[in-house]
């Protein structure tokens, strides 16, 4: 039971940064970006190749900190990963999406579709499709509870690595959003982008800051489902659905809200695996989905409109 | 003289072979056109609806097998018409939940029905034979004309006259007072409903009437194939469909037929190329590739040519 809860946690803390990014472009921008889930891919394998750079994937290796399987080079790595996938999403925004922004919320919608396409089959043609890791060191789960208590709870150091950073960045996505002026004119253009203009706000600038903000949570979610699973070019395609479970059961823009309902699909996705079995997976986001669409398609925590 | 003849002969079954998969997309690509080309319904499942019309007219065609659920051995007619039925039973379904909201959450409620699709294929293995696929689909009329090339040209043949239906049917639809509705809701849905039309009951019979004609390209799919698998209904038959509609040019059928053979003919050479061209080894890498450049194909013709290589047919004094 408590195991159950602990591995949804772990599962819904990235795709929660991941439903940040993608809730953000989706209120400011105005479409659902299908191409979200290759940029978390993208940062995973910026990731791998800077790892690789700084020779730091050596089985083991003195660097690792002690109880993770990383170390600083990881850390790194993401760092670098992080201003790649931002630079790649602003390349992207000025080639394809800029272009396309007049035409409407549904031809974004399928050039997304269509840059999620290449994305993925470059990350394919690129790096293969073998399953990779950051490390080859084997990681003994570590027992936080025993067996008597509620069927105990197993978890890895990694684990709780990424559940704790996970939560610090959202405490500071939020801070930046409350607090900062950019926070504060993103969150205008998103309640009304014709006000917010009048009140002296750059639109592009914004939308800019908003790719780049939803860049960087890809490439640290996108570390993170490396780090806790593996890295695969199916990445991004495999979290899209969980993405836009959690966007749209938190309500759209809504940060908190994506934060939440990221916990939800990934508690709905542990549960599924224990319960139904580990291949309907992936339909545990859809039943979470069509549920909310039914029952209140605004989410949970809508922002007024 | 007979070396000639063998060769003339390979062309040929190459030709058909085209040929049949060509119309077959054609009449899917009909189909998304009536949703997305008249009524501006973005389904991104297409692959998960194609699907369904394959695996409901295969479960009901083959024969009764040992290991498996179904196995009716209904004859090939009643299985497409059921293929149909089936598939739009799941449009009516994914239309009844997605089609009231913002146009986005239709696509990403198709995105997951395709998904959820997939999954139950792979995994439903009593049913639908799990990843190793069905076999054994039966060819029509294969008693009579054989295995060779006489039954593939037949096989065309019919695929050309279903396709010539199709077109026929859709074009006396959207030219009748219902596609004007269609076409009206798609531009002014305010006052498409001050007229009295409710924009929900169209969206959801041209949403429909879709899911069906992409369900009867996939049992015409099986039944050319005689063998499916999950994997021929991946995202990428999504991308390759909307692909074909996008370079057609949407709103309009012709367009859409023009698509769906332009696409495959560049499908096909680019893949033929890639296998003369790349070693063995590299293969797989290069088949990336391939699905990359449909990837930018599909932004490439947005940005150049939105409205496709034929276009809408402009009908009525629109509001830009």
């Amino acid at each position: 039971m408590l195991q159950i809860v602990a591995d949804g946690l772990v599962i819904g803390s990235v795709v929660s940064l991941g439903a940040i990014g993608l809730t953000l472009t989706f209120s400011i921008l105005r479409f659902s970006n299908f191409a979200h889930g290759e940029f978390m891919a993208w940062g995973a394998y910026f990731a791998l190749t800077a790892l690789l750079m700084f020779g730091a994937t050596e089985a083991g290796g003195p660097r690792a900190i002690a109880p993770f399987s990383f170390g600083w080079p990881l850390l790194a790595a993401a760092a670098v990963a992080a201003v790649l996938t931002a630079l790649l999403v602003l390349a992207l925004d000025s080639a394809l999406f800029r272009r396309l922004r007049r035409q409407g919320a549904i031809t974004l919608v399928i050039a997304s579709f269509g840059a999620a396409l290449a994305l993925r089959n470059l990350l394919l043609y690129f790096y293969g499709g073998v399953p990779q890791y950051y490390s080859q060191e084997l990681q003994i789960a570590v027992a936080l509870l025993p067996r008597s208590v509620m069927g105990g709870l197993r978890i890895t150091p990694d684990q709780l690595f990424v559940l704790g950073l996970a939560a610090v960045t959202v405490v500071g996505v939020h801070l930046f959003l409350q607090r900062s002026t950019l926070g504060r004119a993103m969150r205008a253009t998103s309640m009304n982008p014709q006000l917010a203009r009048v009140a002296g706000i750059d639109p592009e600038h914004v939308l800019r800051a908003t790719w780049v903000i939803g860049g960087v949570l890809a490439a640290v979610a996108g570390v993170f489902a490396g780090l806790t699973v593996q890295l695969r070019p199916t990445l991004g395609l495999d979290l899209l659905l969980p993405l836009f479970a959690a966007v749209i059961l938190g309500g759209i823009g809504s940060v908190w809200g994506a934060v939440i309902g990221g916990l939800i699909v990934g508690l709905a996705e542990s549960a599924a695996v224990h319960v139904v079995g580990a291949e309907y997976r992936a339909a545990a986001a859809f039943v979470v989905l069509i549920a909310i669409l039914l029952v209140r398609p605004t989410g949970l925590f809508a922002e007024k409109t | 003289m007979v070396d000639w003849l063998a060769q003339y002969s390979g062309w040929l079954s190459y030709g058909s072979f085209f040929l049949v998969f060509a119309g077959t997309y054609a009449i899917i690509v009909l189909g998304l056109n009536l949703q997305w080309g008249y009524t501006g319904l973005f389904n991104v499942g297409v692959a998960g609806f194609v699907a369904v019309g394959a695996y409901t007219s295969a479960i009901l065609t083959t024969p009764d097998a040992a290991d498996r659920i179904g196995g009716f051995g209904w004859p090939v007619a009643a299985g497409w018409v059921a293929a149909m039925g089936v598939s739009g039973l799941v449009g009516l379904a994914v239309g009844a939940v997605a089609l009231r909201l913002r146009h986005d959450y239709l696509a990403i409620t198709t995105f997951g029905v395709a998904v959820t699709i997939q999954l139950l294929a792979t995994n439903l293995q009593p049913l639908t034979g799990g990843t190793f696929g069905m076999q054994f689909i039966p060819k029509p009329l294969q008693g009579w004309l054989g295995t060779g090339l006489a039954w593939n040209l037949a096989y065309l043949a019919l695929v050309l006259a279903l396709l010539g239906a199709v077109y026929l049917a859709l074009q006396t639809l959207v030219q009748s007072p219902w596609g004007r509705v269609l076409r009206a809701i798609r531009e002014d849905e305010a006052a498409a409903e001050s007229l009295g039309k409710r924009a929900f009951v169209f969206r959801l019979q041209s949403f429909v009437i879709g899911s069906m004609l992409m369900g009867l390209g996939g049992a015409v799919y099986a039944h050319f194939v005689g063998y499916i698998a999950p994997e021929d209904f991946l995202p990428i038959l999504t991308f390759q469909l909307w692909a074909m509609l996008i370079v057609g040019g949407s709103g309009n059928h012709r367009g859409a037929v023009l698509g769906a053979f332009v696409v495959w003919g560049f499908w096909a050479a680019s893949g033929s190329l890639l296998r003369g061209w790349v070693p063995q080894a590299e293969q797989a890498r290069a088949a990336a590739l391939q699905v990359a450049l449909i990837g930018v194909l599909i932004a490439l013709m947005l940005l150049w040519r939105p409205r496709g290589l034929v276009g809408e047919t402009v009908a009525v004094s629109r509001s830009e």
